[in-house]
């Protein structure tokens, strides 16, 4: 077990090197020169070949990278002399336009990501297993059918519609919500939650119905198995039945996928923090492109990818506790 | 062994099995079709049946409408009896508790038969609890240790912690008679047992059964294609096809002297060492051969 | 990669996880010809009004230019009659200034005619995302082809290629290559990028089928009488993926319609004057408690569209999937 976790870390931490070393050089080929960004109006050559200089935008391609890879790990200063910036490891970069690291910046910014993306999961979660498992057990009927529907539909719609919709609906017409505001919790913890219920709805609803299909698909699969069979032959009573030999085998997998999507959205959900006015970091990523603040875009990109792969590899292990057919040791 | 072997014989000699007039239908877009029709079988108690047939000819189905197994789209009539009680006409909580525990079934394929996620002591230990109130988990455990010792399963103790992926073909049949034998049930219908193994392991498999039905005198109820496992383990045989009985009678009787045409095919079909290399015979719909 | 999940990324991940049940896991053996497969669709009302629709809608690309002549405005021209200067633009009459001129309304602010822009914004949705379902189908049947048959080095190069393109972060990464590069060019740079992310997951799936198949007795077979490595994947393999790339495809669809149009809503797609559905519902945001019409009509097409073409990806695989008309 030690050897499989230790082989999967090293190859997280090749695949993680990689993303880093390809989105730099994209970055570094497409970004506008960051020095003349910072030398600002009233710029003459000299002052930017100065800046390029202090902050060693002059050296070849490599040393940057590696000098970045090693600000990464222990920090690293930006400049010298008394303009110089420290950056605290873990160092994702400087953002000379707004005078903080990057990972302060994503610091502060985290927990409204946070909270959008677990009170999402927590919606799809429950709506999609739920409802998948309604599915499974009354396959066929018009309960089934009108779920297949419902969950087809909720494929389908893009978010930004969704919130549009939901926005007119429940905020203009039916009042039955507040304008989005950002208030914080400790201000007012209603006004707070409230703030959240639509972007939860909007980014739940795409999960929730692809988890409904995956559950009742799952379920179905699993009601025909043959262990089943064997269960109920052996007399056993119908809850014990559901629970250890139908449930437990096909909600495993649905762990899986969560353990992905959810690592996925811990790098923010760009478009409805974006559309709902949200201070997360998609938002940042959003407003920084838009900006052309090139260092916070790196650092969101990397910051993202690394949820991933991680995320992957503690799929990966949490699964082999789960399914003893995985196991490595008997 | 924990239970006296005379105990065992009384209990089983009560593992009497009537059967009158099942019939099994499904639905189709062509109307209802009989998959199993009008089926009588008897068997005594401590004796073994055999069900032989090709595939199609209603055999497992069968058995799962002996159970109450049969998916929800088919429909049964006919009378089953265990000893005295009316299987047919039980609520599906009393038949419940006949199975498992006084009727127990075993089924083609192991691997798949077993659920991968538990230990196979758990599968044992979870039919044993079920039929049996106020059993503390150290008892079943041991009763799941001592079934999987009574199917020679080496090392059982240490074993009974493993999942079913960690058995091999024949181990794991063995598994699923220990998970049967461990309620001592009074009868014991094998689907196809050995359909699945090797042939070496098919005649340990067979052993295996013979020897649990000396020991205990449980009944038996043998399905399979397999002509030459049902001479090794039966007493009386009953030839199926296409849902109907086309023959039945002493096992001995059977095989030297088959009546149905549609038997006499099929011992045909069995080859023999000293068979001359004919023309390739087959069975046409009705039954007569080309 | 796409904004929300799709059927296709949800079955490969299913059937990435160890022991997961899915309908990915082998495929189909009994493949029912295209005539059968025709025949039950027919019958299926959710698969023809999902037809019909996207039949319309390729229509309307199509002969986007002819249309516009009959409704009379072209998507580019501002109509100042039809908008309150005085109201910041605002539409004259109810519903967003439909009338027996402009069918569907105009366009806040700008007074452009919707009819006429969502009619283009059709070609910009079908054009792009036929394109990168067709790159994106030859690379990832090629590359699953070649990891799943091959295996080894082959299978171990490109299984990390893609693993490296899943991990990554698509949406921020596209976004940002887009905006820093300028502007021209863009439907083809939309449909490369899209494509590059959305390869692996068509390839997963296609590596899982053709690593199963190959182990079959008909692969053995042509191997035996010396068939090379190139035809077996071509000649045996390949017609066998027929009916699963058919279904993948069609579900991949919309996604990239949905990724399309979401990029253009960012900004990054598609740039005026260029219509997209996606652009229009960024227009529609600051007015859409005034005039619902602006975000709900291109809303609809586009939520019409992406339904579609799911729900004709799910009935495909269900006919195929139980091997007979139903």
């Amino acid at each position: 077990m030690p050897r499989y976790l230790a082989g999967r870390v090293a190859a997280m931490a090749g695949v993680l090197l990689l993303v880093c070393l390809f989105t730099y050089a994209v970055f570094f080929l497409l970004s506008p020169d960051p020095a003349v960004q910072i030398c600002g109006k009233n710029c003459t050559p000299d002052r930017i070949d100065q800046i390029r200089e202090n902050l060693g935008l002059d050296r070849p391609f490599w040393t940057q990278f590696l000098t970045f890879l090693g600000g990464l790990f222990a920090g690293r200063t930006y400049g010298v002399g008394p303009n110089a910036v420290q950056c605290a490891a873990p160092c994702l970069g400087y953002s000379f336009q707004s005078s903080q690291s990057v990972t302060d910046m994503i610091v502060q910014r985290l927990p409204v990501s946070a909270t959008v993306a677990i009170g999402a999961a927590v919606l799809w979660l429950l709506v999609g297993v739920i409802s998948g498992l309604v599915g499974a057990v009354k396959e066929g009927t018009w309960v089934d059918r009108t779920l297949t529907g419902l969950t087809l539909g909720g494929l389908s719609i893009p978010n930004y519609v969704l919130a549009l919709v939901l926005q007119y609906v429940l905020v203009v017409q039916l009042q039955w919500l507040p304008f989005p505001q950002a208030v914080p919790f400790g201000e007012d913890p209603g006004r707070w939650f409230l703030n959240f219920v639509m972007p939860w709805i909007v980014l739940a609803v795409g999960y929730a119905a692809a988890y409904t299909r995956l559950t009742r698909a799952n379920v179905i699969d699993t009601l025909q198995e043959n262990f089943l069979r064997t269960a109920r032959a052996k007399g056993l009573a119908p809850r014990l039945v559901w629970r250890r030999h139908a449930l437990r085998p096909a909600l495993t997998p649905v762990v899986t996928v969560f353990g992905m999507d959810f690592a996925g959205l811990l790098g923010g959900a760009l478009i409805t923090e974006t559309v709902f006015g949200l201070n997360g970091v998609g938002k940042m990523a959003a407003d920084s492109i838009a900006k052309n603040d090139q260092p916070v875009i790196m650092g969101v990109t990397l910051l993202a990818a690394f949820f991933v792969v991680v995320g992957n590899v503690v799929v990966d292990v949490v699964y082999t506790f789960i399914d003893p057919r995985v196991r490595v040791a008997a | 062994m924990s239970i006296t072997t005379t105990d065992t014989k009384r209990r089983a000699a009560t593992g009497a099995l009537t059967v009158r007039d099942l019939t099994v239908s499904f639905p189709t877009a062509t109307g209802s079709v009989d998959v199993v029709s009008h089926l009588d079988l008897d068997l005594e108690p401590g004796s073994a049946l055999g069900i032989v047939g090709e595939s199609g000819s209603g055999k497992s189905l069968t058995s799962l409408a002996m159970m109450g197994l049969l998916p929800p789209k088919a429909t049964r009539t006919g009378t089953v009896t265990l000893g005295t009680e009316d299987l047919t006409s039980m609520s599906e909580a009393q038949l419940r508790r006949i199975r498992g525990d006084r009727v127990a079934m075993i089924f083609q394929d192991p691997l798949s038969s077993l659920n991968p996620y538990y230990t196979v002591g758990a599968q044992i230990e979870e039919a044993y609890r079920s039929h049996r109130r106020g059993v503390t988990r150290r008892k079943a455990h041991q009763v799941a240790v001592e079934a999987m010792e009574r199917v020679h399963i080496k090392d059982a103790a240490r074993r009974a912690d493993h999942y079913p992926h960690q058995f091999s073909g024949g181990m794991r049949q063995r598994v699923m008679i220990a998970m049967a034998l461990a309620t001592e049930p009074e009868l014991l219908i094998a689907d196809e047992p050995t359909t699945a193994l090797d042939v070496t392991v098919q005649a340990q498999i067979l052993a295996l059964l013979q020897e649990i039905r000396r020991e205990t005198g449980t009944s038996l109820i043998l399905i399979t294609h397999d002509l030459a496992v049902v001479s090794e383990v039966t007493d009386h045989i009953v030839v199926m096809r296409s849902g109907v009985c086309v023959e039945r009678g002493p096992v001995e009787a059977i095989f030297s002297d088959p009546q149905h045409h549609y038997t006499q095919r099929l011992f045909d079909a069995v080859p023999r060492i000293d068979d001359e290399i004919g023309d390739l015979r087959s069975l046409s719909p009705t039954g007569d051969h080309r | 990669m796409t904004i929300t999940h799709t059927e296709l990324e949800l079955e490969g991940a299913a059937e990435a996880a160890p022991g997961g049940a899915t309908h990915a896991d082998a495929p189909p053996t009994e493949v029912p010809s295209s005539a059968r497969v025709l025949r039950s669709l027919r019958h299926d009302a959710g698969a023809v009004l999902s037809a019909s629709y996207v039949g319309m809608v390729v229509l309307m690309a199509v002969f986007a230019p002819l249309i516009v002549k009959v409704s009379g405005w072209s998507p580019y021209e501002f109509d100042q009659s039809a908008i309150d200067p005085n109201l910041g633009g605002v539409p004259l009459g109810d519903w967003g200034g439909m009338s027996s001129e402009h069918w569907f309304g105009v366009e806040p602010g700008s007074g452009r005619d919707i009819f006429a822009r969502i009619v283009y914004g059709a070609r910009v949705s079908m054009t792009i995302a036929l394109a990168a379902t067709a790159l994106t189908t030859v690379l990832g049947v090629t590359f699953g082809l070649l990891a799943g048959y091959f295996r080894g080095k082959a299978d171990h190069a490109i299984s990390r290629v893609m693993d490296f393109l899943m991990a990554f972060p698509a949406l921020i990464f596209m976004i940002a290559v887009l905006s820093a590069l300028p502007a021209g060019n863009r439907s083809m740079l939309l449909v490369v990028i899209i494509s590059v992310f959305g390869w692996p997951y068509l390839a997963r799936i296609v590596r899982g089928q053709a690593m199963s198949l190959a182990r079959r007795e008909f692969v053995e077979a042509a191997q035996a009488s010396g068939a090379s490595g190139v035809s077996v994947v071509f000649r045996e393999i390949l017609p066998n993926l027929r009916s699963t790339i058919i279904v993948m495809v069609t579900l991949s669809v919309p996604g990239y319609i949905g990724t399309e149009a979401g990029l253009s809503f960012l900004g990054v797609g598609v740039v005026p004057p260029e219509p997209s559905w996606g652009q229009m519902i960024a227009s529609s945001v600051t007015w859409y408690s005034v005039v619902p019409t602006y975000f709900a009509i291109p809303g609809l097409f586009l939520f019409l569209l992406v339904l579609s073409f799911t729900v004709l990806g799910d009935r495909l695989r269900a006919v195929i999937d139980t091997g007979e008309a139903r």
